[in-house]
């Protein structure tokens, strides 16, 4: 068993501090999956109505590998949230009431509609704050699909970073060996502590919240701090890339064709003739 | 004037991404007079790179080191060196895991506007317009930049690649900064190559729960090797450990766009089609007429797969012949 030593680094200078395993993974508040995505009148952010709001799927494996590590090693998880007033409510649900100590809210109008790196810029100064060894997120966000923000926040802080990262493992006080998905492969990497990973699908089997965790959920603190308390301004996270328009994709003319025909092999047969010539696809 | 741009050109253990020809393709067409500049990052790169120069490039800018072995964060130094001698206001990485971890760490460092998963991308103004699907693929997005240098990540099969012609320079650049040695690649466990790449694959087979067990899926290799394409899977055969999560497709798996995807024994939830609907043509199998996959797939064939695979993977090699 490992006893982490803290290494906290703060203006520039490193210090060995005794200590347990201190982990942020950081939380975005999205539409589920299943959500039906209508575009609002503006033309370019969606409808809110009867849209359900959740954690985004990869944060729940960053969370649960946050929960694994400290109940192995000791130590603390806080959970930060750049997000509306309604992320509060999720941070209490999918982060505190699952074994999260503490939780943290970023809330500014100024975010509303930055990019990926103004996001950092926030986050990464919510999480200087708390000086953590490990800073776990989630390989992209299911709403914008970007998988941008956990490499800015470690560059931003000047920390190494391993993404989509779906097995991790101490191999020594103050590194981790992981494994990376690449193209139609796995890398085995080492890094030094402190870091940020990127949680892939398959790092682990996020839980469910029991009602005892929903209960204590409610008492845990949950801070709510607008940029001016991160020592940040508006023209901080003023956005680089602007999102101008949404559009739903095109319907296909031709979708939906059933092949017709009196055996399996007689559709098969009009398939291929159909791949080859009609659409050459093959 | 416009200004140069820069391209990454992305090489794993000596082969040059597909994807990467493509970019210099969309280079060319947005540099309009300019220079197009490619990066090669590696060890004992140079006939990449001299590959680079006949598919677009005006320059080739080679970084050719044993430190640089494996792709890694140490590649972000040479990125930065080219940003700084080349000063382009497009900078284009193929979106591989390479590419979607270099491109927003050079945004971050450089507090340069990024746009990631383009499927389009021109010149506005003084900046750029991309196109990327968001939500599962359910809306389609615009993004301007204003401020240059503009980052993005391109999408691979979006863009026609440049065919081979006259060759551009090649330059050798020296290897600038050490590395931190902070994340160590220890080894690559499965060498990528020696399977069929999913994402840059021109055509995807892709089984569902309907194989019913793992052997099964010797009828989804079967029908890929006849098409010379890539395996992939639905969540839930990879959650039956059937196959490795890597073939997954889907909103917690791969994205893909291949030229054609046959999806077989696969309902078609939402969640699959989130990684595979821009696909250019696609083919349901499913023995339920009633399976929403018919209404994404182009062709659909309701019938029993064990019956149809192996007669589809037959008349494909038959005409092929
Ligand atoms: C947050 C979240 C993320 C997800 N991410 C993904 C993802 O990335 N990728 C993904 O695929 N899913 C994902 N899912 C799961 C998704 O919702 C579906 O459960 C899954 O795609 C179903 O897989 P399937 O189509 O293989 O199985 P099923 O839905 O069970 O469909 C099997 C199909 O096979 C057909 N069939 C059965 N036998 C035969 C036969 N003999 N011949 C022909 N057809 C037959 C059936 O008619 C049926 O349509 C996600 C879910 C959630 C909640
Ligand atoms: N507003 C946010 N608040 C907290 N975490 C975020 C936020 N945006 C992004 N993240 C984290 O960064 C990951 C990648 O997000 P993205 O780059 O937007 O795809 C997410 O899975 C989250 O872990």
């Amino acid at each position: 068993m490992f006893c982490f030593c803290r290494r906290v680094w703060r203006a520039g200078r490193a210090y060995v501090e005794e200590g347990l395993l201190k982990i942020v993974v950081l939380v975005k508040l999205v539409p589920s999956s299943e959500a039906r995505i209508r575009i609002a009148a503006d033309g370019r952010s969606i409808d809110p109505a009867d849209v359900e709001l959740l954690a985004s799927a990869y944060d729940e494996y960053a969370v649960e590998a946050a929960l694994q590590l400290k109940e192995k090693f000791g130590g603390e998880v806080v959970a930060i949230s750049a997000g509306p007033d309604k992320a509060a409510e999720m941070l209490r649900k999918s982060c505190l009431a699952l074994g999260v100590d503490r939780a943290v809210l970023v809330r500014d109008p100024a975010l509303d509609r930055t990019d990926t790196l103004g996001t950092a810029r926030a986050l990464a100064a919510a999480c200087r704050r708390e000086t953590p060894d490990l800073i776990l997120c989630g390989k992209l966000a299911i709403d914008q699909e970007n998988a941008a923000v956990g490499p800015q926040v470690a560059a931003l802080l000047d920390l190494p970073h391993v993404s989509v990262v779906s097995n991790l493992e101490p191999s020594s006080e103050s590194a981790f060996v992981v494994h990376r998905e690449i193209e139609g492969g796995m890398e085995e990497i080492e890094v030094s502590l402190p870091a940020v990973l990127t949680a892939n699908k398959g790092m682990n089997e996020p839980r469910y919240a029991s009602l005892k965790g929903i209960m204590t959920a409610k008492k845990k603190p949950l801070d709510t701090v607008d940029l001016a308390a991160l020592g940040l301004d508006a023209q901080a996270v003023a956005p680089k890339a602007i999102l101008v328009s949404l559009k739903t994709p095109p319907v296909r003319a031709d979708q939906g064709i059933i092949i017709q025909g009196e055996s399996a092999a007689a559709k098969v047969a009009e398939l291929v003739r159909l791949l080859f010539e009609e659409a050459k696809a093959l | 004037m416009p200004g140069t741009i820069l391209v990454f050109a992305e090489q794993r253990e000596g082969k040059l991404k597909k994807s990467v020809l493509e970019a210099l393709g969309l280079a060319r067409e947005l540099a309009a007079g300019a220079q197009v500049v490619a990066l090669v990052v590696g060890d004992g790169i140079g006939s990449i790179a001299g590959d680079v120069a006949k598919h677009g490039a005006d320059r080739v800018l080679a970084c050719d080191d044993p430190s640089l072995a494996l792709a890694s964060a140490d590649y972000l130094a040479p990125v930065i060196a080219a940003m700084q001698s080349e000063k382009p206001d497009l900078v284009i990485f193929p979106a591989s895991a390479l590419g979607r971890d270099l491109a927003p760490s050079l945004a971050a460092r450089g507090g340069y506007p990024l746009v990631t998963e383009c499927l389009g991308l021109v010149r506005v103004g003084d900046g750029f317009e991309a196109t990327k699907s968001m939500y599962g693929g359910k809306v389609i997005a615009t993004w301007r930049t204003a401020a240059t240098p503009t980052v993005a990540t391109v999408r691979p099969g979006v863009h026609p690649a440049v065919p081979a012609g006259d060759a551009g320079v090649v330059e050798a650049m020296t290897m600038i900064a050490a590395s931190t040695g902070r994340v160590r690649v220890k080894r690559v466990i499965q060498a990528p190559g020696e399977m069929v790449d999913l994402q840059e694959a021109d055509v995807v087979v892709a089984g569902g729960r309907g194989l019913q067990e793992m052997k099964n899926f010797g009828l989804i290799e079967d029908l890929a090797r006849a098409v010379g394409g890539a395996v992939g899977a639905s969540r839930a055969a990879v959650d039956a450990g059937w196959i490795e999560h890597h073939h997954q497709v889907g909103q917690t798996g791969a994205t893909v766009r291949p030229k054609l995807y046959i999806a077989a024994g696969i309902s078609g939830a939402i969640q699959h089609l989130a990684g595979m609907r821009s696909s250019g043509c696609i083919v349901a199998i499913n023995k339920d007429a009633e399976a929403p996959i018919f209404k994404t797939a182009q062709y659909g064939i309701v019938g029993d797969l064990f019956e149809v695979l192996p007669l589809l993977t037959a008349e494909i090699r038959r005409v092929r012949a």
